[in-house]
């Protein structure tokens, strides 16, 4: 096994050393610097999507996804600035106004990493109109249930079903505002012909979008399965 | 509304109640009191907006209704779940239900009786309105205002103790039983403040019994008119708050209908509706409305129930039924003295509760999913019976639900009573505040809860005003 050269950067002014190709995120985050994400997660490819973890590269006018950008030998990066803050605190604010989150009733409040980030950046209020979607919740499985209007889009679930348990039931559909999670070929979940109702799409979800019914929340979440399955797939 | 009124009084917003309301006092070419009317101004649409949500999510969303008396809500809608999924809670998950509803029950009539009603009833009627509340009560009568807010704070912490939460403790409860059991050392920490809410209550009771005789005019005119009653009583017909069967009674004691299946009471309740207000007007349906007004709350439980069931307040029960012909009290201004009765009883019942082994068992839940399409709850909640009413499509999702909170119930009444204090006290050509508060009071009797919200302390808006026929405003007092 040959391992990849090193290469050293900075990060938030601090001289950091790492294999060749690893992610700025998981850079920082091996050395003691963490960047919020939503989207990201231990043991599933990165997707980009949540835009939580972006991050300043001195020289660049742009803002680049920690989770998806490579360090590169002489970068300098700045994870926490005001600019990104603001940046940050808006993009928790457009996540909650662009469907319903409504902490009081959800059975993720106290456990969601949404209203956790929402609480870590200081979102008190949204100051964008809320689109209170209607989605018809999918309880039709024996006891897996997907509320779409509570989804992030963050495809931790697809990604988990897809590389983890190896069936790909769920997916994407639509574009933009209009995306939605769904089974198979958009059927109602009790009638999927490929789910394995290994739960693990629950364990990983951020938010209270995909839940067991009856099940308390802190037994049903897992954020570290993707990472365990993996450890214990490649121990040889 | 009546157009043939010629002159109008608006008191508005009514102050020291649960939630925002009004009072329109219509008058007569001869300045005469033609009718009071009670006005809801708030609109929540709980019915509507649960529409698709899971059934096991409704506890949770339909006790936001309200801030004061969330855990009524969480109980009937948990049993109304509980009979979605057709099961029965285990016992010690009732018995805690249970015991959290007598916390429930206990502050909130401690906030009623002291921290809303006794500065009328300490400092007069009459007395100055900007120390008239609960820090003019501090102010003059400390000790009372202090076990007042002792008594509340003892009826909330049982809440706590047993569900985690003082207000909105729904994490706690689910269809089916509960999530976590009681632990001993919190048992332990609830017995040994009984005793001081115990004697509370006794002191309170024996100081207003002492103080009725100063109130004969308010008891005869505060909403004093024959009626039903409705309320849970247990299978031996005693007072009953958590299960039970529902009991109506007329003005004279006789049992009008009993309706022992949760389900059926449509049977027995209609619900009328009128243009000038968002709350509809329940009534009894065999003698049809307006008169089959009833009355639900403290002193509708005590005018249906035969007993208490715990020995002190079953004393109390004895000497309370003397005051009405074949122990039925139908005067509003009772409702005060039934409301300490009661909160003597849940005391009592607590500490019979927490003395029994079984609350600390930790088989709380029964696991279920939907068998039924349809499901009914009821629980007598602090200001009366409450019912909560969901059906559901197969996948367990709410396609309709109706809700009767308890105050809805006295809706009828509400109107009789202060049409009646209106006459009795309202004189129009010379506007008193007094006269006014008066009106206010006796809704404040009842303990209406019309949202979540409590505007109990600071500088209340009360603006009155009065017009002629010709829409003029004639006079107006704000505080």
């Amino acid at each position: 096994m040959t391992l990849n050269p090193m290469i050293t950067l900075k990060i938030d002014g601090v001289q950091i050393s790492v294999p060749e190709g690893t992610t700025i995120l998981k850079a920082a985050k091996d050395n003691g610097i963490l960047i919020p994400t939503l989207c990201d997660l231990e043991g599933l490819t990165p997707y980009g999507g949540c835009r939580l973890c972006l991050v300043e590269v001195t020289g660049s006018p742009k803002l680049f996804p920690a989770c998806i950008t490579p360090a590169s030998p002489g970068m300098e990066v700045t994870t926490n600035s005001d600019r990104l803050k603001d940046y940050r605190r808006t993009a928790v604010q457009m996540l909650m106004a662009e469907r319903v989150h409504i902490c009081a009733v959800c059975v993720a409040n106290d456990h969601c990493e949404l209203q956790a980030l929402a609480n870590q950046l200081g979102v008190d209020h949204v100051a964008l109109e809320r689109n209170f979607t209607r989605e018809q919740i999918d309880s039709s499985h024996d006891f897996l249930v997907i509320d779409r209007n509570r989804c992030i889009l963050c495809t931790r679930c697809i990604r988990i079903c897809d590389q983890i348990e190896g069936v790909h039931t769920l997916d994407l559909k639509l574009r933009s505002k209009n995306t939605e999670v769904i089974m198979d070929l958009d059927e109602s979940w009790g009638n999927s012909c490929s789910c394995t109702s290994c739960r693990k799409c629950a364990k990983v979800c951020p938010v209270g979008a995909i839940y067991i019914e009856g099940e308390p929340i802190t037994q049903t979440k897992n954020r570290d399965v993707a990472e365990f399955i993996t450890a214990r797939r490649n121990r040889k | 509304m009546d157009k043939t009124f010629e002159k109008k009084i608006v008191i508005s917003p009514v102050t020291r109640i649960e939630g925002h309301a009004q009072v329109n006092i219509l008058l007569n070419s001869d300045d005469t009191v033609k009718e009071a009317q009670f006005k809801v101004v708030d609109f929540r649409g709980f019915e509507k907006f649960t529409e698709g949500r899971p059934y096991y999510e409704m506890p949770s969303i339909t006790s936001r209704s309200c801030g004061i008396c969330p855990v009524s809500h969480l109980l009937a809608s948990a049993k109304a779940c509980d009979a979605i999924v057709g099961v029965t809670p285990p016992k010690t998950a009732i018995m805690l239900r249970h015991l959290m509803h007598m916390g429930q029950l206990i502050q909130s009539h401690a906030l009623n009786f002291f921290h809303l009603s006794s500065p009328d009833l300490l400092l007069g009627f009459d007395s100055d309105p900007v120390s008239r509340n609960i820090f003019g009560l501090i102010e003059k009568q400390p000790d009372i205002a202090l076990q007042g807010i002792k008594l509340r704070r003892f009826g909330q912490e049982l809440i706590e103790k047993v569900a985690g939460k003082r207000i909105h403790s729904s994490d706690w409860i689910q269809p089916g039983g509960v999530k976590w059991p009681l632990t001993l050392e919190r048992v332990d920490y609830l017995r040994n403040e009984l005793p001081e809410a115990l004697e509370i209550t006794q002191n309170t009771l024996a100081k207003f019994k002492q103080m009725l005789d100063g109130f004969g005019d308010e008891v005869e005119n505060f909403g004093n008119f024959p009626s039903y009653y409705m309320g849970l009583v247990n299978p031996d017909g005693g007072l009953e708050h958590y299960d039970g069967k529902l009991r109506i009674v007329d003005k004279d004691g006789n049992i009008a209908a009993e309706c022992v299946d949760p389900l059926r009471y449509q049977e027995f309740i209609g619900e009328a509706v009128e243009p000038y207000t968002f709350m509809k007007f329940p009534y009894f349906k065999a003698i049809g409305y307006p008169e089959g007004a009833y009355r639900v709350g403290p002193l509708a439980r005590l005018n249906v129930a035969s007993h208490c069931g715990t020995p002190l307040a079953d004393e109390e029960f004895k000497e309370f039924k003397k005051l009405g012909k074949n122990g039925v009290v139908q005067s509003t201004f009772h409702y005060h003295y039934a409301r300490l009765i009661e909160t003597l009883f849940c005391i009592e019942t607590a500490k019979k509760l927490l003395e029994d082994p079984e609350i600390l068992s930790e088989h709380v839940t029964s696991r279920a999913m939907v068998n039924n399409y349809e499901g009914v709850g009821v629980a007598e909640a602090p200001r009366g019976t409450l019912i909560h009413h969901y059906k559901v499509d197969p996948q367990g999702r709410i396609t309709w639900n109706n809700m009767i909170i308890a105050t809805e119930h006295n809706n009828i009444a509400y109107n009789m009573a202060v049409t009646q204090v209106a006459k009795k006290y309202v004189k129009t050509q010379q506007l008193q505040e007094g006269m006014l508060n008066r009106v206010e009071a006796v809704i404040r009797a009842f303990d209406p809860c019309l949202s979540c919200a409590t505007h109990a302390v600071g500088q209340m808006a009360l603006d009155i005003k009065l017009f002629d026929s010709n829409g003029n405003l004639l006079d107006r007092q704000i505080r």
